[in-house]
Order: C-alpha cells, then sequence, then structure tokens
C-alpha cells in the first residue's frame, strides 16, 4: 500500500515537472510572441490608415541540409524581420512534405498577411493552397517550384533558372575555348549530373546537352554524382579508370567539384583551366564559399551562382502587394558567375523564357569571397 | 485481476486526456491572438493526421496482443505512390485506387500475420524487413514524384464539409470551421475499433493473448487465429490510412512518410498502449495522436522556436509515459505475485 502510494507521488510530480517543462517552452514564448503579436495587432487597426504598418508572413521551409539553404533562411529572416516592419512566423519542415502541410494551416489559422513557401516536394499542394486561397492569404512560392491544378492557387513564384545557369556557362566555355584557339571538337567533356530528377539537375543537364550539339564537342560520360561530394568523386574516379580521354568536367554543384578534385589530384591529373598543356577543366555551380575559394585558386574555372538570398526580392514583391500592384507570376532571381581571371567578360545566354540575355562574369577576389557566409 | 485491469488502462487514458486538454487550454490562453483558440484550429489536428490516427489504430491493435509493426510508414508510401501510379500513369479510377491501397495493407497484413503467427518469427524483425520491402518497392514503381490530377480523387480530397460553427474574421464575416471526409472516415474507425475491442470476443481475446499469452490458450482461445486477425486487420488499417494520408497530401513519393511508423507507436504509447501488451484503447491512441499535433501546433505557432523543439517535447513525453507505465506495470505485476503466493498457500 505504502508502496502504490509512493509510485503515485512520484507519478504526480513527475506530471507536474513535465507540465512545467512545456510551460516553460511555451511561456517562454510567449513573452517574445505577444510583444510581436501586440504590435501586429496594433498595426494591423493602423493597417488600414496606409503606410508604416508590420505584415505578418508566415514562412515555411524545406529543413536546414545544407549551407544554401541555411543562408536562403538567414535571408529570409534577415530581410523580413521586425526592424523592417515584418513579423515572420518561421517553421522548419524537416524534409516532411506532411508537416510543411500542418504549418501552412496553422500560418492560415494565425491570419498571417502573406505565406512564403519553399516546398519539399513539387507536387501535392492543392489542398492546402486552395484553403489559403479561400481565406485570401496570397502565397509566394520561392525556390523550389510547386505543380498545381490551378496555377491562381499562388501569387507569384520566385527562383531560379537553372536552364539559363546552364546556357551560360556552356557559352563561357565556348567562348574561352575559342579566345584560347582550342577547336570546339577537341572538348571532351564529362557530365557529372545532379540527382536525377531534381530541377536544378534538370535545367543545367539540359543546358550542357543543347550546348554539345550546337558545338560538337564530345560528351564522354555522364553519370549523376547525386549532388554529393563522395559521390562525385566515385564518379570522377571511375571515369578516369576507363581511361577515356578528359578535359573538361562538369559538376553540377559545388559538393560534386570538389570530389572531381580530389580523384583528379590523386589520379595525379593537374587540374586548372590551361587544357592546351593537359591542365583539366572542372566547371561548378552554386558559388558556395568554398567553391569560389577554390575558384581563386584556379581549382575551378568558372562557379555559376544559385542565389539562396530570397529576402530582399519576397521584400519587394510584397511591397508592391501591399502597394496594389501586381507581380509577374514567374519570375527568376538574378545570378552571377564566376571566374578567376576576365578571360570572357560578359556572355549572352538564353534564359528559360528563350530570351537573349547578357551575364556578367564576376572575378573573385578576397573580398567576394568574405562576403559569402555561406 | 480484471478489475485491477481495468484502472489500469482507465488511470493511463485519463492522465492522456487530461495532458491533452491541459497543453490545448494552456495554448488557447497564450496564443489567443494568434488564432489557437479558433475552433478551425483544432480540426485541423484530426483534418492533417487523418490518416496517422487510423494507421496507429491498427498499431494499437497489435501491440495490444504484445506486437509491433514498423512497416506502416513504407506501406504508407507504397499506397499512395501506388494510387498515384495507377491513376496518373494507368489512368485508372480513384475507386480502383481506394481498393488497390486496401489490397496492398490486406497483403503486408496477411504476409507478416502468418510469418509471426505460424512461423513464431519476431514481429519487429518480420515488420522491419516488410518496412524495406515496401520502401524498395515504392522506389521501383518510379524514383520520381508522381503529383495527382486524377479528378474524383481531387474531389475527395477537396470536398470541405462545413460545419455550423465557426470564428468571425476581422471583417466581420463568420467563416464556418471544415473538415474534410477523411475525419469522418478516421472517426469512425476509431469508434468501431473501440467498441470491437470492448465487446466483442475477438476484443477481449486480445487483451488475453497480450496479457499472458500461455494463459490465453489455457482459456482455450485460438491464440493463432486471433493474432492473424490481429495483423490482418492492422495491416488492413495501414492501406486505409495511407490511402487517406495521400488524400492530405495528393502525390506519391519514396521519401513519403518516413518515420511515420515511430508516430505512430509514439502516439500508442502516449494513448496508454503498454509496449508488452495487454492494456490499451484506441481512444487514448486519438489522444495520443492529437497530442503530438498539438505540441507541433504550439511550436510552429509561436513562429521563433526551431521545429526540432517538437521532437524534444516528444521525447520527454514518452518518457514520461513509459516510466508511467513502468511503474504501474510494476504495481501490477507485484499483486499478481501475491495472488499466486496466495493461492499456492490455499493449495498447500
Amino acid at each position: 500500500m505504502k508502496k502504490k502510494l509512493f509510485s503515485l507521488l512520484l507519478t504526480a510530480t513527475m506530471a507536474v515537472g513535465a507540465l512545467a517543462g512545456c510551460g516553460q517552452a511555451t511561456s517562454g514564448g510567449k513573452s517574445t510572441s505577444s510583444s510581436s503579436s501586440s504590435s501586429s495587432s496594433a498595426s494591423s487597426s493602423a493597417s488600414k490608415g496606409g503606410s508604416g504598418k508590420s505584415v505578418t508572413i508566415g514562412f515555411s521551409q524545406v529543413g536546414a541540409e545544407s549551407d544554401w539553404r541555411t543562408a536562403s533562411t538567414k535571408s529570409m529572416k534577415g530581410t523580413l524581420s521586425s526592424k523592417n516592419g515584418y513579423t515572420m512566423i518561421f517553421d522548419d519542415a524537416q524534409q516532411k512534405q506532411e508537416n510543411q502541410i500542418k504549418a501552412l494551416r496553422n500560418f492560415i489559422q494565425q491570419d498571417v498577411d502573406y505565406i512564403a513557401l519553399d516546398p519539399v516536394t513539387e507536387s501535392g499542394w492543392d489542398t492546402v493552397l486552395k484553403e489559403a486561397k479561400d481565406a485570401g492569404i496570397p502565397v509566394i512560392i520561392v525556390d523550389r517550384m510547386v505543380k498545381v491544378s490551378d496555377d491562381s492557387l499562388y501569387t507569384a513564384w520566385v527562383g531560379s533558372d537553372f536552364k539559363a545557369e546552364g546556357n551560360k556557362a556552356c557559352e563561357w566555355l565556348k567562348q574561352y575555348a575559342d579566345k584560347k584557339g582550342i577547336k570546339q571538337s577537341d572538348i571532351n567533356i564529362v557530365d557529372i549530373q545532379g540527382t536525377i530528377g531534381a530541377s536544378a539537375q534538370i535545367g543545367r543537364t539540359e543546358g550542357l546537352n543543347d550546348a554539345v550539339k550546337a558545338n560538337g564537342w564530345n560528351l564522354v560520360a555522364q553519370q549523376t554524382g547525386e549532388f554529393t561530394q563522395a559521390k562525385g568523386q566515385e564518379v570522377m574516379e571511375s571515369i578516369l579508370k576507363s581511361g577515356k580521354k578528359i578535359n573538361v568536367v562538369y559538376c553540377e554543384n559545388d559538393n560534386e567539384a570538389f570530389g572531381a578534385i580530389d580523384a583528379l589530384e590523386a589520379a595525379g591529373k593537374k587540374v586548372g583551366s590551361d587544357i592546351k598543356n593537359g591542365e583539366i577543366m572542372v566547371m561548378s555551380f552554386d558559388s558556395t564559399n568554398a567553391g569560389l575559394t577554390d575558384v581563386k585558386n584556379g581549382k575551378i574555372a568558372l562557379d555559376t551562382e544559385c542565389n539562396p538570398l530570397y529576402g530582399p526580392r519576397v521584400d519587394e514583391m510584397i511591397k508592391k502587394l501591399e502597394a496594389g500592384q501586381k507581380v509577374p507570376h514567374l519570375q527568376y532571381i538574378d545570378e552571377a558567375m564566376f571566374a578567376k581571371d576576365n578571360t570572357i567578360p560578359t556572355v549572352t545566354a538564353k534564359n528559360a523564357k528563350g530570351e537573349d540575355t547578357k551575364y556578367d562574369v564576376t572575378v573573385v577576389t578576397d573580398d567576394v569571397i568574405k562576403g559569402r557566409s555561406y | 485481476m480484471k478489475k485491477a485491469k481495468l484502472s489500469k488502462t482507465g488511470f493511463l487514458l485519463l492522465i492522456t486526456i487530461v495532458m491533452f486538454a491541459v497543453m490545448y487550454i494552456a495554448g488557447m490562453i497564450i496564443f489567443q491572438d494568434k488564432g489557437f483558440a479558433k475552433p478551425q484550429m483544432f480540426l485541423n489536428l484530426f483534418i492533417s493526421n487523418a490518416g496517422l490516427i487510423v494507421i496507429a489504430c491498427g498499431l494499437t491493435i497489435v501491440m495490444i496482443t504484445g506486437g509491433i509493426d514498423i512497416s506502416v510508414g513504407s506501406v504508407t508510401a507504397l499506397v499512395c505512390m501506388s494510387a498515384a501510379d495507377v491513376m496518373e500513369n494507368k489512368g485508372m479510377s480513384a475507386v480502383f485506387a481506394l481498393f488497390l491501397a486496401l489490397i496492398i495493407g490486406l497483403a503486408f497484413g496477411v504476409v507478416q500475420g502468418y510469418l509471426v503467427t505460424y512461423l513464431k518469427i519476431q514481429p519487429f524483425i518480420i515488420t522491419l524487413a516488410g518496412m524495406f520491402f515496401g520502401r524498395g518497392l515504392t522506389a521501383v514503381i518510379s524514383t520520381k514524384m508522381i503529383s495527382i490530377k486524377n479528378k474524383m480523387f481531387l474531389a475527395w480530397a477537396n470536398e470541405k464539409m462545413y460545419l455550423p460553427f465557426g470564428y468571425t474574421n476581422r471583417h466581420g464575416v463568420l467563416v464556418h470551421a471544415y473538415i474534410y471526409p477523411t475525419v469522418v472516415i478516421a472517426l469512425v474507425v476509431v469508434v468501431l475499433i473501440q467498441i470491437m475491442l470492448k465487446f466483442s470476443k475477438f476484443g477481449r481475446a486480445l487483451f488475453a493473448i497480450g496479457g499472458n499469452e500461455q494463459s490465453a490458450v489455457l482459456m482455450g482461445l485460438n491464440v493463432k487465429s486471433t493474432k492473424m486477425k490481429a495483423y490482418v486487420l492492422d495491416g488492413f488499417l495501414a492501406g486505409l490510412g495511407g490511402f487517406l494520408f495521400c488524400l492530405n497530401s495528393c502525390a506519391g513519393f519514396v521519401e513519403q512518410a518516413k518515420g511515420l511508423e515511430m508516430d505512430a507507436i509514439s502516439a500508442a504509447v502516449i494513448g496508454g498502449t503498454l509496449l508488452s501488451g495487454g492494456v490499451g484503447t484506441v481512444v487514448g491512441t486519438l489522444f495520443g495522436v492529437l497530442i503530438t499535433g498539438t505540441i507541433q501546433s504550439l511550436i510552429t505557432t509561436q513562429g521563433t522556436l526551431s521545429s526540432w523543439w517538437v521532437r524534444i517535447v516528444l521525447s520527454i513525453m514518452l518518457c514520461f509515459f513509459i516510466v508511467l507505465q513502468a511503474i504501474i506495470g510494476g504495481a501490477g505485476l507485484k499483486k499478481k505475485d501475491k495472488g499466486k503466493e496466495k493461492t499456492a498457500k490455499a493449495t498447500t
């Protein structure tokens, strides 16, 4: 009997403890949330008055799987901050679509002014986006695209033009070869692809395939490195073992490029842009801090940027929407190109809409690398 | 003995419900201005978790027999993928997809149940194999994501059922609260299974087996067929739950529902189901799912906390309930021993 009483007492204290734990977590949030929400409610009453209001935005992010993603989150949080008149409700979906659907439903109930969504998956958004539309909340899709039956379910999309990334990188290579007096038919290129099916992989591979056809390059091998360093290295090793002649490696992201460079150097090859004298050129995408460092060291000849800094773009869009202006349904984010020197200062290539666009090539300096947080 | 067990179940259930109520009411007070007090916020718990509720109910049944099934997440992915594939690539109807989903679930249930029951293999290992198999098969069907555009399916998925209450928004318009048909199905499943567990012969046999398999045999129960039925029912519910999950996500892809089995197990445990078997209710499991959903909802609403806190709070909850169960289970065991002693004395 005594024992039973004791155990009951123990559970009771534990229950209290656990509840206190929860209480702490939520009450800790309370102080910040109540202050922010009071400011938002105050501002929403002021909002009818016109300018100078605080806009509540719910942002559902994919996760925090890479430096690139973290930079994207930071940019959104930094720009859409209370300093700039926003109240942001942030949710990390931990790579799960069902979490994002839940978060979106939560945002709708919180009556946010805008929803920003970087979707984990392309499909499966019809139902919840319809709920948002019914509630009259504009949805801005960033980075990855959504496939829905009705495009009016989201207000706008802003993201990378992967096809243009591939096009301009290839155009750079073509011009570079011309300038250095290398015959286009002497270019033996290896494509280490990204994860098959990812939109970045599709766009960048398409860009290369088009250029191979147009310029008469030899596509020696085309294999997936799954956007990882380990796989990039493995693929490069196996291609080197096959003994085929190569002089350009086209890696579809920086991590693959790091792996490929390791493999090339381990095999005793020289990595650089002097193709004529037997060096092997590595091209890459993303332009992370480490990637740009390799550009400066001459290991990566050209790094085409994939810009994660969506914050300013979304900010601009919301300001337009707030002012009652229309925004384009699909928008591409500006993306630079980085090289060691200005052999080729600008290239003209087609963007996803098929329009010829001029792109500048930026020379990597220490300042450029320092300014890159991811 | 029977009375003690009942109170044990009742006590665990009570704690779960009280915990849920406390958490939710606290949320309503703290986040009142952030929409937490809206009826729709509460209904969203059901809307977003309808599939999980049904799957966790199935899992509760096998856990009551002392078994486990960790294949349910993969079954869900397989169901979503096959449903998406037959509708989008093979031109089949949504009704066919639903039948296919149920058949997949049943097939898993029958095979796993047979191996566990008649070949006496550990359920953990069998369902682990089932988990790999399901995920693998999903990838074989397609590694690409398939989004479902079938008209009938989307009509099912988007059919809002408005309720006669709601909240008044800032423009002064009454917005009716709504649910989807998936919620109705999930709740019907909970009620039916609860009635079955409580009042049917099969239901009582499940508890008897989970409490002590040997005694169940001695009592003349057909242990094998009961266990088999439990796994088949669990498989069926995994298929149905998977389809409800699919109605929520409208897509099929390999990574879907990863870790769902663990969500279902933790919901059952929080709901008062003993891992060792013999104790559990699906009503408790329902509240277990709701508690998980509430934690997630609270943290999303708060807006600045990392969403990984969901896992941390959930782990604390799990520990709490497991310790609670151990204490209660331990108390029960002591009593049993004493009872044995008494009978031993009486016979001598």
